[in-house]
């Protein structure tokens, strides 16, 4: 059968499992847009701009627990994804980003829309192709998706010339992938494992600390089995949160430069800490000599370049986070239950003791909302089921802190860059995957102009989405470092000259509402979750609310700066 | 804990891009390239890298992970350690004024290099050997002025069996 370079694309997308395209078109890739109007199965969301494709792919990648795909044309298209592809990257989420690239006799020749969008992207993805012949392209497409979603998860960009994808040759479909200098390590060594064990059954203060790779491999079932079994507490990144119940007991909130007392203090004592899928990120560990320094610390990845890298580890074991904590859960039902589960009564009672003198906290009172009020609320009226996407700032920190993640899977941020116009285009991507869900971005006034432009996106989609905005009219996280230690010099942070976000929601043709009083607050959230469509419910919240616990950036994780 | 030199020896898919990305690795992490060499392995479509690099433990043992992580990077053996042989290939071109002449031609016969290229006021010199060897012979050139010198790098190859995928 000939086939056209164009037709090759969508073919092997759609082989893989794909349903849905987050794009934008452009000279560049005019031919696959040709091509893309034949197959109404392939749904094709058009983006208002290509940063939003990519988030709405992360996003879409990790509410589904699949590979996301966006395509974008040549040069500017192209680098309008750098952005979103860096934070898949940091944050491990497998998606596949397909470019369009000047014919490719012009390569080279600074053609019009010509970049180097292969070596702009080197550092920031997996790894990247430019398809030169289109013999080539079926197999680099399959390998792009199983790069993609193999071993540490991440962002796989192909970059396609017009004249590839015009190409015209008999179609063979590619054989199994196999890369002989790509082969990830999913099994753990066992012998390490039996060393837990023990570890586990010396433990007086033992720790579990989950990340974002306990997610992508979808073991929380695993996680809390061991908790449980073992009675651990467990403390997650931001990246994990979810994967322990947040209504659980042994739950203690997450750690570092925002993290619970409970959950820091408990990593300064801890006398094992089981750190499964994590990278130890300067945000979580703060000063490295003083974290954890009294605990032999087991480390879980799948990336062996995560182990050792910020702290030395005790334990190392190289393998997939579900094979691993499978395994070590049954080598502990082999042993005697009551050396497993110790007694943990001093530690766990330590922990109470934390968690009642040094809660989370703050005051509302009759006249100015307080943004943790809004979160607490919007989690009571979603009972927690809401997939929660965030901007990126204090709004991200109090959802983190305030919205108790039941679930894994339903908090989607932008964890390790730290994408301001993250939120929104994620919440759209996050729809797109699971149209049944009620999808929330929480957003600060700052954050959600960097991709307010995506609302027209929702709206055309038909993804209805409800934006949750924190208005304190400052750059809130920015202010709050300036108020601390640069002498309140708010430099550039003030936002007083913003959009009347109500009338810009109805401009774009959503509904738009505003709450001022504390009174407001609930009404609000209940009318704007419950309406049709996308909606904007804007709280004009205490402008200079800290988050707090917070541990000044260098400092030891024990030392907190508190309300 | 102190910097140390090591020397890896790295096999990777003969790529278009590939150099790129270890080039990009280095600089992006702050690691250092003190010499790099690189050609395709005959008859294959891999190519052998050679490269000196710096660093105290936990940065060698980052450099050899993140290396193993790009997916062109076949394998990364570290020579530090093992029995190798190592050696540099340099072109020296030195001014050879008659009275001259005699004591460079001496030096090279000592030395075991060659007269490459001969011209009316310049010898070229090729020479090959370790590191120090090169300093050693550029030291008693110097006098005599050195005009311009190439070098190629360090290459090297584990003694036993490590060299088994040359040529494969």
């Amino acid at each position: 059968m000939k086939l056209t370079g164009a037709q090759i694309l969508i073919k092997m997308i759609k082989s893989e499992g794909v349903d849905t395209i987050f794009g934008y078109p452009g000279g560049a890739v005019i031919d696959i847009y040709d091509e893309l109007a034949n197959h109404p199965d392939l749904r094709h969301i058009l983006v208002r701009h290509e940063q939003g494709a990519v988030h709405s792919a992360d996003a879409y990648a990790r509410a589904k627990g699949d590979v996301g795909v966006s395509l974008v044309t040549s040069g500017p298209g192209a680098t309008n994804t750098v952005t979103g592809i860096a934070s898949a990257y940091l944050d491990s989420v497998p998606i596949v980003v397909f470019t369009g690239q000047v014919n490719s006799a012009l390569i080279g020749n600074d053609a019009f829309q010509e970049v180097d969008i292969v070596g702009i992207t080197r550092p920031c993805t997996k790894h990247n192709y430019l398809v030169k012949h289109v013999e080539d392209l079926a197999r680099t497409i399959k390998e792009a998706f199983y790069i993609a979603r193999t071993g540490r998860p991440g962002p796989v960009l192909v970059d396609l010339p017009k004249d590839v994808m015009t190409a015209t040759i008999e179609f063979e479909e590619p054989g199994e992938i196999h890369i002989k200098s790509y082969r990830p390590t999913y099994s753990p060594n066992r012998k390490q494992l039996t060393k837990v064990v023990e570890l586990i059954k010396q433990a007086k203060r033992p720790l579990i600390f989950a990340g974002g790779g306990v997610v992508l491999s979808k073991s929380s079932d695993e996680i809390t089995k061991l908790a449980k079994m073992a009675d651990i507490p467990v403390t997650a990144s931001l990246m994990g949160l979810g994967t322990f119940p947040g209504s659980d007991p042994l739950w203690l909130g997450m750690p570092g430069m925002h993290g619970t007392y409970r959950a820091n203090m408990s990593i300064g004592s801890c006398d094992l800490m089981i750190a499964a899928g994590v990278r130890f990120d300067d945000r979580v560990t703060g000063r490295i000599e003083k974290f954890a320094p009294n605990a032999k610390i087991v480390q879980i990845d799948i990336d062996p370049t995560s182990i050792h890298k910020n702290v030395s580890v005790d334990c190392p074991i190289v393998g997939d986070c579900k094979k691993t904590l499978a395994l070590l859960n049954e080598l502990l039902e082999k042993e005697d239950s009551s050396e497993v589960r110790g007694d943990r009564s001093e530690w766990l009672g330590q922990i109470d003791e934390w968690k009642s003198t040094m809660p989370l906290r703050y005051d509302q009172d009759d006249e100015i909302i307080k943004p943790q009020f809004v979160i607490e609320t919007l989690h009571e009226l979603t009972k927690g089921n809401a997939i929660i996407t965030t901007e990126v700032g204090q709004n991200q920190m109090w959802t983190a802190q305030y919205y108790d993640f039941d679930k894994p899977n339903h908090f989607i941020t932008s964890g390790g860059l730290g994408v301001m116009g993250f939120g929104l285009p994620a919440a759209i991507g996050a729809k797109a995957a699971c149209p049944d869900k009620l999808v929330v971005d929480v957003a600060g006034d700052g954050s959600i102009q960097m991709n307010i432009q995506e609302l027209t996106t929702s709206l055309e989609a038909g993804l209805p989405v409800k934006v949750v905005i924190l208005n304190n009219r400052y750059l809130g996280m920015v202010r709050q470092w300036q108020d601390l230690f640069y002498n309140k010099r708010y430099s550039s942070t003030p936002m007083e000259c913003a959009p009347d976000f109500v009338k810009l929601a109805e401009a774009y043709g959503a509904t738009g509402m505003r709450a001022s009083k504390p009174s407001e607050v609930r009404e609000t959230l209940e009318k704007g979750l419950a309406a049709e469509g996308t909606v904007i419910m804007e709280f004009l919240v205490e402008r200079e609310e800290m988050v707090y616990p917070m541990v000044p950036a260098g400092g030891a994780i024990t030392e907190m700066l508190l309300v | 804990m102190k910097d140390q030199k090591h020397i890896f020896s790295i096999l990777v898919d003969n790529e278009p891009g590939v150099l790129s990305r270890i080039a990009g690795l280095f600089s992006g992490r702050g690691y250092n390239i003190d010499s790099l060499s690189v050609a395709q392995i005959v008859e294959s479509n891999a190519s052998r890298i050679t490269m000196e690099t710096s660093g105290d433990d936990h940065i060698i043992e980052q450099i050899i992970k993140q290396l193993h992580k790009l997916i062109n990077v076949i394998t990364v053996i570290d020579l530090t350690d093992k029995q190798h042989v190592k050696r540099e290939l340099a072109l020296i071109k030195v001014h050879a004024k008659p009275e001259h002449r005699a004591e460079i031609l001496r030096i090279v016969d000592i030395f075991r290099c060659r007269v490459v290229d001969v011209g009316h006021e310049h010898y070229t010199i090729e020479m090959s050997g370790e590191e120090e060897k090169l300093r050693a012979i550029m030291n008693l050139l110097k006098p005599m002025g050195i005009i311009e010198t190439a070098r190629t790098g360090s290459i090297a190859l584990a003694r036993e069996k490590e060299n088994k995928n040359n040529g494969k």
